[in-house]
């Protein structure tokens, strides 16, 4: 019944099926929402998100001001300039291009502006690498940004439509993040159901009640607050990202609602009777982490995965009430943090939340893991043995750890 | 006065109340004063002109000295802005100008 209903509304809102790239999808989501300004440098590390954009620009098929700037630095700072005015802005980057942009996230975040960017997360130099990880991102985890991973071309074009929604939010007022595989799903093709831009832009309604720059009504932006005041300041930032996380849901209800699909900000796979339990991110471990545990049930083990759509603000509970029946977990995290009591950015938030979830008081087995190469088929046959080694050391580049 | 917390303030550090700027009395700041006396001066405006803050206000008050020396106008200092930076006792060319301890002076 509720199946039939989802694709009555598919029908009614799907404009057309186009083969794109993640990269086009994130530039079709931008035109269907109807954007004032972007600001993008165009060289590498740059992807061809800004390039499809700049071409809509040059066709008039978007009604927005592209300033081609000089550095990732002045992208996000014009949009920043933007942002404060009161107009829609979108800008993307990637790999060392999120790096050179890093201070300026945190200004993002401290001015509580509604700044959307697509990230494509890319390996970090050196070496160098064009090729898809997610160190870039984990870098700028600490930034105070929303921060969203999808794991397919439709899915990037459908997350940046409710990355309006959620940061223009009066509760939320934070840059969202929308990241995806670099070059595994930035540069390669698949099929995205684009919909009629009624539908996207009454689903993204402008937002002009919001502290912006306006000559009627004089506001002082981008001010030096002493000791007694940036604590305070920073702490609105902390507390309106935790409480985001309401609106969030709230906006994925609602997408769901609207558009027949079905979003959570996280993704269960095979998880309600599962014993092992893979927890990953993006398209490519989620993929292959999916054919893990297809395959590992045929070989009688309750393997399932859950995929961390919403990095930050963390779905604490979510992981929580996945994995507390699970005999054991393993994380795969595509990026390190080198020197680490555990070295995967995501393994400690799940170790975070398990503390959380009071799991790790009893016997309860959790892996870490880093693929070595490129995520290709194979990995699928080191997940099996990531699942069925809970007595021995992994035999992937990564380590064990137990509690308990 | 309370101090306000996050709850309290607006988002994002901004400012709603332009020129509130006017009731942040900076003059706290100071380790010695510039104290003028009005008979050196000779009224050149060179304090006045120095004084970055400006913390030296021309005022349009006679002032006789006692040698029989007409003015139309006397310089003070306005001690809530005055940093204390001492420049306009350091540029004054008759010397009528001296900088005061605010704890021994």
């Amino acid at each position: 019944m509720a199946v039939t209903k989802a694709l009555s509304v598919r029908e009614e809102v799907v404009k057309e099926r186009l083969g794109l790239t993640s990269n086009y999808a994130a530039a079709y989501a931008v035109k269907s929402v109807d954007v004032d300004v972007i600001a993008a440098y165009p060289i590498t590390p740059q992807t061809t998100i800004i390039e499809k954009l700049a071409e809509f620009v040059a066709n008039g098929e978007i009604d927005a001001e592209y300033i081609p700037v000089e550095s990732e630095h002045s992208a996000l700072s014009a949009v920043i300039g933007a942002a404060a005015a009161g107009a829609r802005v979108f800008t993307a980057t990637s790999a060392q291009g999120l790096e050179f942009m890093h201070e300026v996230l945190y200004i993002t975040s401290g001015l509580r502006l509604p700044v959307v960017m697509a990230v494509p997360g890319r390996a970090l130099s050196a070496p160098i690498s064009i090729h898809g990880d997610y160190q870039d991102i984990m870098s700028a985890r600490d930034a105070g940004w929303v921060v969203m991973i999808a794991s397919s071309a439709q899915e990037v074009y459908d997350s940046i439509i409710m990355a309006y929604r959620i940061a223009e939010d009066n509760r939320v007022l934070l840059p969202v993040m929308v990241s995806y595989d670099g070059f595994l799903m930035s540069h390669t093709t698949e099929p995205v159901e684009i919909y009629h831009e009624e539908y996207v832009r009454k689903f993204t309604p402008r937002n002009l009640n919001r502290p912006r720059l306006d000559p009627r009504k004089p506001i002082t932006v981008g001010v030096i607050a002493s000791p007694d005041w940036y604590y305070e300041i920073k702490y609105q930032v902390v507390n309106a990202l935790k409480e985001s996380k309401g609106v969030i849901k709230e906006v994925h209800d609602e997408f769901n609602k609207t558009f027949g699909t079905n979003y959570d900000i996280v993704e269960r796979f095979m998880l309600d009777d599962a014993d092992y339990v893979l927890i990953t991110y993006g398209g490519a471990s989620t993929g292959n982490a999916k054919e893990a545990a297809i395959r590992a049930r045929e070989r009688g083990l309750r393997a399932g995965v859950l995929r961390i759509r919403l990095f930050r603000p963390f779905p604490t509970d979510e992981v929580v009430n996945a994995i507390k029946d699970a005999r054991a977990v393993a994380v795969i995290d595509r990026a390190l943090s080198p020197g680490n009591t555990y070295e995967g950015p995501v393994f400690n938030d799940v170790v975070s939340a398990s503390i959380v979830g009071e799991l790790i008081s009893r016997s309860f087995l959790l892996f870490t893991a880093y693929p070595r190469g490129r995520c290709s088929s194979t990995t699928s046959t080191i997940f099996i043995k990531c699942l069925m080694s809970t007595r021995e050391p992994v035999s992937i580049r990564g380590r064990r750890y137990s509690w308990g | 006065m309370k101090q306000l917390t996050w709850k309290d303030l607006p988002i994002g550090g901004i400012i709603i109340e332009p020129g509130n700027a006017r009731r942040n009395i900076t003059g706290t700041w100071r380790t010695e004063r510039p104290v003028i006396d009005q008979d050196a001066c000779i009224r050149c405006r060179i304090c006045w002109m120095y004084c970055p803050e400006p913390a030296i206000l021309e005022l349009d008050k006679p002032y006789v000295t006692k040698s029989g020396k007409k003015y139309d106008v006397t310089y003070e200092v306005d001690y809530d802005h005055c940093k204390g930076c001492g420049i306009c006792a350091h540029e004054c060319p008759v010397k009528a100008i001296k900088m005061v301890s605010e704890v021994t002076g």
